[in-house]
């Protein structure tokens, strides 16, 4: 039998992976130690599990130990990222570059370095969510000093060409931040390869516990550094105070062990049975997806439903966990500011569902949303005013609303 | 967010979907809200020309849970008033009844003024004198 609800939420977050809570148990209770306590085998062990950890951590990233500094997630690398530079960098310059589609984490601190004197450039993206090379390229001026651009989008799944971007960034000689949340632990990243100065990733996304997170900041060509925004202690090379999170760690540590050795199969799995659900509700009339169908990540995809509303599909799909905008915009009835900024209309940016598959999910879970979701569309839309007039051809355009 | 049992019942279960012919004299329609603002409302009334009696009424919602609800129930408590008996009802009713919270409060507001503007096109098309309707949404 088929256990319901069925969960396609896993942009938001991801369940733990039973290996990776076996793997934490044990620093909860037998191996409780502050890995900071130098004096005793309580911190020793302790210790030993962090530094195992982030080697685990940096070989899927392809970096070196030292280049991880643990968060608390990406929302605090985005934080510690964007305005550790900014202090460190300020006599260079004061001018930040970034993207309208990026996460709030990445938006709100750069509109905190602009109350703090910083100058931040937004970057539009066209209807694919993609930035144009040439603009971002003008964009970088002599005080530039850093470009925040995310791996890929957590909206609708579209992959920025890192490598090229950081080519033009480097040229330019400002550094390059990128929020990876979404990209480690699905799709190969490699900060050598890719040419990253610095990123942001969290374990929750990747089948790992939840507040636990890591930065990677540069050691070599060229070195990079960041103004420590937490004061303390000094853990973390000085770069992030406070008691390290010792089982968080170590499960953040296995997970990025299981995506190195499981990413390619789950990736190829994923994007076939997401090629089937989006192919299967396509069949709708008036659906499209969002973002660009030739780069983005395998697991996801993102369909608008012309004539119905969001929450009210939503409302409809009992029996699956999906996301309307982005889980961290739904509780506001705002269409998702991601999607308007592709320039889609405020429709179809309301009836937009993002649905993202997991290392979890089944084909016989994807078969049974097919029909859900069909059901529910074809539901609404025998309901929708909007739909009717569609259907007699009625120009909604050219109707006088009343606007409020 | 969680709905209350009779959104949800109203949701699953919606009374009088559907649509009437628009061009008929008996028929008063009301459509309201954008599409861009995310819900829009039609609801239409088939009157009684001698008694003024709302012998049926149905209704179209793009929207929210709460929207549809919200709409499903304005249809039920309009058959059998008068346009003027029907003029009385106020969107608190509505949140009352369905037990609202304050975000989905715009929704009954909705309901309302579709119940309005179905009453004034009728007066309109029948003759009667049109009313001074007081513009209540306020986003
Ligand atoms: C692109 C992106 N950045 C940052 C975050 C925040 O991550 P965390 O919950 O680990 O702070 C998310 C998660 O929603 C995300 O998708
Ligand atoms: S229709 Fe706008 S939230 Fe209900």
């Amino acid at each position: 039998m088929l256990k319901l609800p069925i969960y396609l939420d896993n942009s938001s977050t991801t369940p733990v992976d039973p290996r990776v809570l076996e793997a934490m148990i044990p620093y909860y209770t037998e191996h409780f130690g502050n890995a900071a306590s130098r004096s005793h085998p309580f911190g020793w062990s302790a210790e030993d599990a962090v530094d195992h950890a982030r080697e685990q951590v940096a070989r899927l990233i392809n970096a070196t130990e030292k280049e991880i500094i643990f968060t608390s997630g990406a929302t605090e690398g985005d934080n510690l990222a964007m305005k550790g530079v900014f202090d460190m960098y300020s006599r260079k310059g004061n001018h930040i570059i970034t993207v309208t589609t990026e996460h709030k984490a990445v938006l709100d601190t750069g509109k905190h370095i602009e109350k703090m004197g910083g100058e931040v450039t937004y970057l539009k993206v066209d209807n694919q969510g993609n930035i144009d090379l040439k603009e971002l390229e003008a964009a970088i001026t002599d005080k530039t000093i850093l470009v925040s651009i995310m791996y890929a989008n957590n909206e609708m799944g579209t992959i920025h060409p890192i490598r090229e971007i950081a080519d033009i960034v480097h040229k330019k000689g400002a550094l390059l931040f990128t929020d990876a949340t979404q990209a480690v632990g699905k799709i190969p990243v490699d900060v050598i390869a890719d040419g990253i100065d610095l990123m942001t990733f969290t374990a929750h996304k990747m089948y790992g516990p939840k507040g636990v997170g890591a930065l990677y900041v540069r050691r070599k060509n060229p070195r990079v550094k960041v103004t420590a925004q937490l004061d303390g202690g000094g853990h973390e090379r000085g770069m992030r105070s406070g008691t390290l999170n010792v089982p968080g760690i170590v499960g953040f540590g296995k997970a990025a062990e299981l995506a190195m050795q499981e990413m390619h199969q789950d990736a190829e799995r994923l994007s076939a049975l997401r090629d089937k659900l989006e192919n299967a509700l396509l069949g709708l009339e008036e659906a499209y997806v969002n973002g660009n169908p030739n780069s983005r990540l395998p697991h996801l995809t993102n369909i608008s439903f012309k004539y119905v509303e969001g929450e009210g599909l939503m409302m409809a799909f009992k029996d699956i966990a999906v996301s309307s905008g982005s889980a961290c915009t739904s509780a506001s009835l705002e269409p998702s500011y991601v999607l308007k900024a592709l320039g889609l209309g405020d429709d179809l940016a309301h009836s937009s569902i993002r649905f993202s598959l997991g290392r979890f999910t089944t084909e016989e879970q994807i078969d049974f949303t097919i029909d859900h979701v069909k059901t529910a569309v074809t539901k609404l839309r025998e309901m929708s005013p909007l739909w009717e007039m569609f259907k007699e051809g009625i120009d909604l355009d050219t109707i006088e609303w009343a606007e409020h | 967010m969680a709905y209350s049992k009779k959104v949800l019942e109203h949701y699953e279960n919606p009374r009088n979907v559907g649509s009437m012919d628009a061009k008929k004299q008996e028929v008063g329609t009301g459509l309201v809200g954008a599409p861009e603002c995310g819900d829009v409302m039609r609801l239409q009334i088939e009157v009684d020309p001698e008694t003024h009696v709302i012998k049926d009424a149905k209704f179209k919602t793009f929207g929210c849970g709460s929207a549809i609800a919200s709409s499903s129930l304005a249809t039920e408590w309009l058959k059998n008033k008068t346009i003027d008996e029907a003029m009385t009802i106020d969107n608190m009713d509505i949140v009352e009844e369905l037990a609202l919270p304050p975000v989905k409060i715009h929704c009954s507001v909705l309901a309302e003024d579709a119940i309005k503007a179905a009453i004034q096109d009728y007066r309109k098309k029948n003759g009667l004198p049109e009313l001074e309707l007081e513009a209540k949404i306020v986003h």
